[in-house]
């Protein structure tokens, strides 16, 4: 698969796809979308990269093992839900704030950090097994 | 705080300092850590005179408040003398551990152990709460397995560690079974209340059921023939815990347990049977075996496991004299019984060996450690002037009449004493009387550390008689009321009065005394008579062992045999199966939906699907049926989206894509030949099984689409979505706000997922494994995903 323009193109390709997964988590909450697509969608693009340059250029690019991403991403699902318990409301009871930043009104919220979360979790997991597949026996 | 629930933690928290504590003081640690116990003791002591009057004690906090479940605690006169004896014994034996253990690199974990084992088994008798009561319960069976193993370096420690817990371990949770038939038998989960339901649980069907169950955790936890075997081999474990578990303490929990509810389960045939048939045959069988063995400590085990079968007699029987009986013997049984570990404690440690056979004279040498021994021996021979007396009195006063059952009964206890009073005199005479005999080490006195437990014991031995009437009054006799159900009064004092059981005491002697100068013969014939026999229950826990690990190698040969193929064969077949039975027997098939009208686009869908559906199953090269599959799969999505479902699609999109990467660079990994050599009979299945669950779960679907809809769900998340969550893509809303917890664990699973295929990728093949050799085809280097 390492012709000249796949490994050419691949690495803009990923680009694209990581911004527009973040796009679609974002966007989840009103439309299509949301923090398990969106990991999927980074998922394959860091897949693409992988195929396309090899597994070692990937694993630099992340910085970190794609299990503790996930680990992370469990971790925010997590804490995501102990906010509310400092509300005095039940575990996991979504809270909103809504900032003005740049004369724009952002909806922030918890559910929005457990959905990052739940972005990362899918994003770690798969992407460990297909770099772990993608690596030759021994690497 | 209450200081009652103090008491509940202060031994574990005292066993976390205790290594600690002995780094900086050494064997001297022993001192400050009595001072735990002391303290416990010294705080029951003080619910003495409320409980001598007739009262009981109960608190506790609320555990879990959903459930009912509550930390909460009893103390009555069962409970109170069993928290006494736990907390002054421990104190005694916490003591002697500093001097036996003295030196020991270990003494410091040894101490630890020894207080959480104390912190278990005083939870235990106090527990008020079933659950709580199995908690300790169980504990005490660690704990112990802890202590029986301590000396994890020789094998035969280990081996009987791990018999002690798969016997009482097991019982725990056959008894656990027992409190929830209890629990749903009444309705009431703690024994205050449980002692309040009158015939509730005698007439309940379910009776029998429960009584077995109940009987089989104390049974195994005291050590009741045939299940007696654990407790002598127990004896691997240091001397200090043979004296405080298995002679004074736990091995009486299940005594305990029995006459804990001997006022709800008792006073029935079953009841007046099983019990009496159980612990007499314990009865015999332990004094018999203990006559066999040489080794000091071995006698006493068994010894023990006979005592421990008198008790559960005695509390069968059903009298209020036999039951009185019971509870003497109990608390007379508790300090002679631990004071001889100790001394044979002190003898193996100053002279180097416990073998009775090459012991004698050792008078002259430990002088106070014979004096706690023959007083101590005295008392468990029933002479007075010492509590075992009036035990024995008591009892013979509670089993002895006319009628035959009793007779058996009376007979039975008569030659089980006898033997026990062989027993004590061989422990508590034979190494220090008579010619002396040379020992490996030249024996001396034991340290005050080593002897203050068995004097001190052996002195209550005789002061309990002596004072009987304070005895009587703050123990005994409110120990009875709380085993009987009814307030009792003992009276029994070492003042012989003529009747039928001074006889009967006078006939125990004598045949004791008659059989002690015939031991060597009685001894030999006993050895032979067990060689003549040859298997016994403890080869028996070996056989049953081995058994269970051919079985779970069977069950894992047969179920687990490493081959996918098998696995997805059963997996699909099941499923075809299950599907088609439920359609089956609700005899609902559905009905053939009416054609739908499509348009040209959809129609070219469907196409694709198909076209994607022949290449699968056309396709010569697996890579080629791989993306196939991924062909018809991005055409089903499509599908979706036209249908209207953009978030289903946008899912089916992605998962479509990463199925077809990640199967292709596993078959790149798995080296397969890229060619699919399957015969013809093999693909026929395949196919079957294929066309089966695809029927069966169009068919399901179909009647599903055809029963009438529900809105309920629609309506309210169509109505919440937004109002409350914020949200108007419902499907996230519901994912992350309304199910968010639901969807915490689905992620859980997704990241441990791939953290076991990660673990099973990295696993390098070394050699094949069992049955099923991983396929290895030379040559082949199939497809070029990924590869340089």
């Amino acid at each position: 698969m390492r012709t000249l323009i796949f490994r050419a193109t691949a690495p803009y390709l990923t680009a694209l796809m990581l911004l527009y997964s973040i796009f679609v988590l974002l966007r989840g909450h009103n439309e299509p979308g949301g923090g398990f697509i969106g990991g999927l969608i980074a998922a394959s693009a860091l897949a693409i990269y992988g195929i396309a340059c090899g597994v070692s250029p990937v694993r630099r690019a992340i910085r970190y093992h794609p299990m503790a991403i996930s680990g992370f991403g469990l971790f925010l699902g997590a804490i995501a839900g102990i906010f509310s318990l400092f509300a005095g409301v039940p575990y996991m009871t979504g809270l909103w704030v809504y900032p003005t930043v740049f004369g724009v009104e952002l909806k922030l919220s918890t559910t929005l950090i457990f959905d990052i979360g739940v972005y990362l979790v899918v994003l770690g997991a798969i992407t460990s097994i297909a770099l772990a597949l993608e690596e030759k026996e021994r690497d | 705080m209450d200081l009652t629930f103090l008491a509940f933690f202060a031994p574990f928290i005292a066993a976390v300092f205790a290594p600690f504590l002995v780094r900086l003081l050494g064997h001297n640690a022993a001192w400050v850590l009595a001072v735990v116990p002391a303290l416990i003791f010294a705080h029951f002591a003080g619910f003495l005179p409320e409980v001598a009057d007739g009262g009981q004690v109960t608190g506790g906090v609320q555990w879990i408040p959903t459930f009912n479940v509550n930390f909460s605690w009893l103390i009555d006169g069962l409970s109170l003398t069993f928290a006494l004896l736990i907390s002054g014994i421990g104190t005694l034996i916490v003591l002697y551990a500093g001097g036996y253990m003295k030196g020991h690199p270990q003494q410091g974990r040894f101490l630890c152990f020894i207080l959480m084992f104390m912190g278990a088994m005083q939870g235990l008798v106090l527990s008020d709460s079933f659950f709580m009561f199995f908690v300790f319960w169980e504990l005490t069976s660690i704990t112990s397995f802890l202590l029986i193993g301590f000396n994890h370096s020789a094998e035969r420690s280990r081996r009987a560690a791990m018999q002690a817990l798969v016997v009482t371990g097991g019982g725990g949770l056959i008894l656990l079974a027992g409190l929830i038939f209890l629990w749903n038998m009444t309705g009431v989960s703690e024994f205050s209340l449980l002692l309040g339901t009158g015939d509730l649980v005698r007439e309940s069907p379910f009776y029998l059921a429960a009584l077995i169950l109940v009987l089989g955790g104390a049974f195994t936890k005291s050590a009741q023939f045939p299940l007696h075997f654990w407790l002598p081999n127990a004896m691997e474990a240091p001397t200090p815990v043979s004296a405080y578990l298995h002679s004074a303490t736990m091995v009486k929990a299940g005594v305990y347990l029995v006459m804990r509810l001997n006022p709800v389960l008792g006073e029935t045939v079953a009841w007046e049977t099983i019990l009496p048939l159980f612990g007499g045959a314990t009865l015999l069988v332990g004094t018999f075996l203990a006559v066999r063995q040489t080794d000091l400590k071995l006698m006493l085990a068994y010894t023990t496991v006979a005592s421990l079968g008198l008790l559960v007699m005695l509390t069968g029987f059903g009298t209020e004299k036999a039951i009185e009986g019971a509870v003497l013997y109990l608390v007379a049984h508790s300090l002679f019984k631990g004071a001889l570990f100790m001394v044979a404690g002190n003898v193996d440690h100053e002279a180097g060996t416990r073998d009775v056979t090459k012991l004698g004279g050792l008078l002259a040498a430990m002088p106070i450690t014979f004096g706690a021994a023959i007083l101590s021996a005295f008392s468990m021979a029933g002479l007075p002037p010492f509590v075992g007396f009036l035990a024995k009195e008591e009892i013979y006063y509670g089993i002895a009449a006319s009628d035959p059952w009793s007779i058996f009964i009376t007979a039975v206890a008569i030659v089980g004493n006898a033997l026990m009073l062989v027993i004590g005199l061989a422990v508590a005479v034979k190494p220090f009387l008579g010619p002396k005999i040379e020992t490996p080490k030249s024996a001396h006195e034991a340290p005050l550390l080593m002897f203050a437990g068995p004097v001190l014991l052996a002195a209550l031995s005789l002061a309990a008689a002596l004072w009987s009437g304070l005895f009587h009054q703050f123990i005994s006799s409110p120990m009875a009321s709380a085993v009987a159900g009814v307030p009792l009064e003992i009276t029994i004092s070492i003042v012989p009065k003529p009747g039928l059981a001074l006889t009967l005491s006078i006939v125990t002697i004598a045949l004791g005394v008659a059989l002690y100068f015939g031991l060597a013969g009685l001894r030999s014939a006993m050895a032979a008579t067990l060689k003549a026999i040859g298997w016994g229950p403890d080869h028996g826990f070996d056989q049953f062992m081995q058994g269970l690990v051919r079985l779970s190698v069977v069950l894992t040969r047969t179920l687990q045999n490493g081959r996918m193929e098998f696995y997805m064969t059963v997996t699909f077949v099941l499923l075809a199966l299950w599907l088609f039975r439920t359609m089956f027997v609700a005899d609902e098939w559905p009905a053939l939906p009416a054609f739908p009208v499509l348009s040209i686009y959809e129609w070219v869908t469907v196409l694709i699907i198909a076209i994607g559906l022949i290449a699968i199953v056309r396709a010569k090269n697996r890579l080629t049926a791989i993306v196939s599959l991924g062909i018809q799969g991005f055409a089903v999505a499509i599908l979706f989206m036209l249908m209207g479902a953009p978030d289903l699609s946008f899912t089916q999109f992605m998962v479509e894509t990463l199925t077809v990467v990640i199967l292709a660079l596993a078959m790149t990994r798995l080296r397969l030949s890229p060619q699919d050599h399957r015969s013809a009979g093999q693909t026929m299945l395949g196919g079957t099984i294929a066309v089966a669950c695809g029927v069966a779960l169009t068919f399901i679907l179909l009647q599903i689409l055809q029963t009438p809809f529900d809105r309920t769900l629609t309506d309210f998340f169509n109505l919440y979505s937004y109002s409350i969550a914020q949200g108007r893509n419902i499907v996230n809303v519901i994912l992350v706000d309304f199910r968010g917890v639901d969807t915490f664990g689905e992620i859980g699973v997704v990241m441990v997922a791939g953290l076991a295929i990660l673990a099973l990728l990295r696993i390098v093949p070394k050699r094949s494994l069992g049955s099923a050799p991983a396929p290895r085809i030379p040559e082949a280097e199939p497809v070029a995903v990924g590869r340089d």
